[in-house]
């Protein structure tokens, strides 16, 4: 075959529709396999919501649950500690819970919960993820009014998760989905069905 | 056609001729070895290519007799490694040998990557080269940071938290992007066991990869020299670079005297010193992960503390992930900040070689600080010094176009 027997359109048309059928090969099985990264069913089934006894928090204590391998923080808060909530709204980034991702409706109040004793939040900081360590006491002197401290990246966090400004975290501590389901158990990971 | 003649069944030319009638052995031999020249000025400097060859193939011979006894397993990773550590002969060698020479692997790196800067290794025609070792660069962090989360300790755990989160400060496909990485809501056995895979077979492969391809790019423009002169420009009659000599036996001969210094220190460390002071092995990872508690003081291993300090020293999680990604990628781009006429530094004016001296301290320093607690202090300090490492890079079209070169020598010079 010489280059004048050489139908160019037609090698064109060929190396084009070769190409193109290719790509298309290629995003077809790139799909199982970019899927297979993905949360298992076991993973997804695991990550069931978590039923959590309250009953036997004191006032003032906080105890540690793990929901989907998540930690989760379940403060009884007693009367004075509720009374602190509003003192320092002018160092908050987020007083009024406005973000609307870190917590449910049902928590974008004042206290961020459900009932304003018990605080539920994750305990993962929305900086890096570091698990934030619980300091409630007050130190005016070095301008701590009690709170959730990370001991990554230093920041600060109130009673009721929200996150003081000039900290490297964005938002408020996470509340995840959760409701009472009877007045001494709570169901972390689900909030509708019967209450 | 002296074949013909030849008597039926006796090989011509013997075994080598049979073997590369079929496959070009002699040939590449000669390319890559006994016929590559590079100039007779190498210096020191110029050992820790071969040296992180050596460090490679300790990595993957431990590695695989590691991977023999390890079980990537949340409920009995921690405990295969004691196992290793305790009951398997010699296992406490092997895991480190692995752990030291993870550290060694970024050491000699490192220091090879300072020789470019020193002598403008990265400059043209030599830009491909540079371009492939920084992908190497990134690969080798990749291989290095899922390494760290195999035994399953404290700080295995909290500092893959930390690094994957820095995923999830991306814009719009953050928090899916990192639910791939760790394919669970959290850092869970899934993701060990991913990260196992990529420890063991997808990062190696890569690593082995760009590394062939990065010996092809160097023998194809030549090796550069302390003096930054193209030696192929003058030849002899017969074809060889006047200023060169065979890689093999020359070069291979001092290199095996640098080896063997290099493997004294390493068994040093491995033998007296395997957690060096808690920089080579953090402390904190002798207790297995926890997931309800982060250890007080989580630093990196000291190999991403430079970097981790540009990342602390941001107040915005999204601009933490930018700078701490932009430190990470800008010396990719030395080829083009680094607008001077000379390659090498002995020909360089005061002012590149006051800035690189800063730079020099300015890594070693942020280093230091990304493994203190985040003091605000510290975090001042580290305020300061990623200023200086940014502006490093980003001046160096000025200052390198202003700074006075002297004239550069026909040929290589010897330096006592």
């Amino acid at each position: 075959m010489t280059e004048d027997d050489l139908d160019r359109n037609r090698r064109h048309f060929l190396a084009i529709a070769t190409t193109v059928t290719g790509a298309v090969g290629a995003g077809f099985v790139a799909v199982p396999f970019l899927s297979s990264l993905k949360p298992s069913a076991r993973a997804q089934a695991l990550g069931a919501p978590v039923e959590v006894a309250i009953g036997s928090i004191e006032p003032g204590e906080m105890v540690r649950v793990l929901w989907r391998g998540r930690l989760v923080f379940v403060l009884r808060r007693n009367d004075e500690m509720l009374s602190r909530l509003d003192e320092n709204m002018d160092n908050l980034r987020d007083p009024n819970s406005e973000v609307t991702e870190q917590q449910p409706e049902y928590a974008a109040n004042g206290t961020r919960s459900v009932r304003p004793e018990y605080l539920i939040v994750e305990g993962s900081c929305t900086h890096l993820g570091c698990a934030p360590i619980e300091d409630f006491d007050v130190r005016p002197a070095e301008g701590w009014g009690g709170g959730f401290f990370c001991p990554c990246h230093g920041s600060k966090f109130d009673l009721a998760g929200r996150v003081y400004k000039g900290v490297p975290a964005p938002t408020n501590l996470r509340v995840p989905p959760h409701r009472f389901v009877r007045d001494d158990l709570i169901l972390i990971g689900q909030d509708t069905g019967a209450a | 056609m002296a074949r013909i003649e030849a008597e039926v069944g006796k090989p011509q030319g013997g075994f080598m001729k049979w073997i590369d009638d079929r496959f070009p052995f002699t040939e590449t031999m000669k390319y890559h070895a006994t016929e590559y020249y590079a100039s007779k000025n190498f210096n020191f400097w110029y050992v820790f290519g071969v040296l992180a060859f050596v460090v490679l193939f300790i990595q993957l011979f431990t590695g695989i007799f590691l991977t023999m006894n390890y079980k990537p397993d949340a409920a009995q990773a921690f405990a295969s490694v004691e196992y290793i550590m305790r009951d398997v002969e010699w296992g406490w060698l092997i895991r480190y040998m692995h752990s030291t020479g993870a550290s060694f692997f970024f050491i000699v790196v490192y220091l090879h990557m300072f020789r470019a800067m020193l002598y403008g290794s990265y400059k043209k025609p030599r830009e491909l080269i540079w371009i492939i070792g920084m992908l190497i660069f990134l690969v080798l962090m990749a291989e290095a940071f899922a390494g760290y989360l195999l035994p399953w300790g404290q700080m295995s755990y909290w500092g893959a938290q930390v690094i994957i989160s820095l995923f999830g400060a991306i814009p719009w496909v953050g928090d899916a992007l990192v639910e791939i990485i760790r394919g669970d809501y959290s850092i869970s056995d899934i993701t060990l066991n991913r990260f196992f895979a990529l420890h063991v077979i997808a990062l190696p492969l890569a690593l082995i990869g760009l590394i062939f391809v990065h010996i092809v790019a160097l023998h194809e423009v030549g090796s550069n020299n302390p003096d930054g002169i193209e030696i192929k420009k003058l030849k002899g009659d017969d074809g060889v670079p006047l200023d060169g000599i065979a890689f093999h036996p020359y070069h291979t001969s001092k290199d095996l005297v640098a080896i063997i210094i290099f493997l004294m220190v390493f068994c040093g460390v491995v033998f007296f010193a395997p957690d060096m002071g808690g920089y080579f092995l953090e402390h904190a990872n002798f207790e297995p992960a926890n997931m309800t508690a982060t250890p007080e003081h989580i630093a990196p291993v000291w190999y991403f503390t430079p970097f981790y300090a540009i990342l602390r020293a941001v107040p915005d999680k999204l601009w933490g992930f930018i700078l701490f990604g932009l430190s990470v990628m800008l010396p990719m781009f030395l080829p083009w900040l680094d607008r001077a006429r000379v390659k090498s530094i002995r020909y360089r004016g005061w002012i590149y070689k006051s800035a690189l001296s800063v730079f020099v301290v300015t890594f070693f320093v942020l280093g230091w600080l990304g493994t203190q607690p985040a003091d605000p202090i510290y975090v001042l300090a580290a305020r300061i010094f990623s200023v200086i490492y940014f502006a490093f890079f980003i001046l160096m079209p000025y200052y390198t176009t202003i700074d006075k070169t002297k004239p550069v020598p026909e040929r290589v010079v010897y330096h006592d």
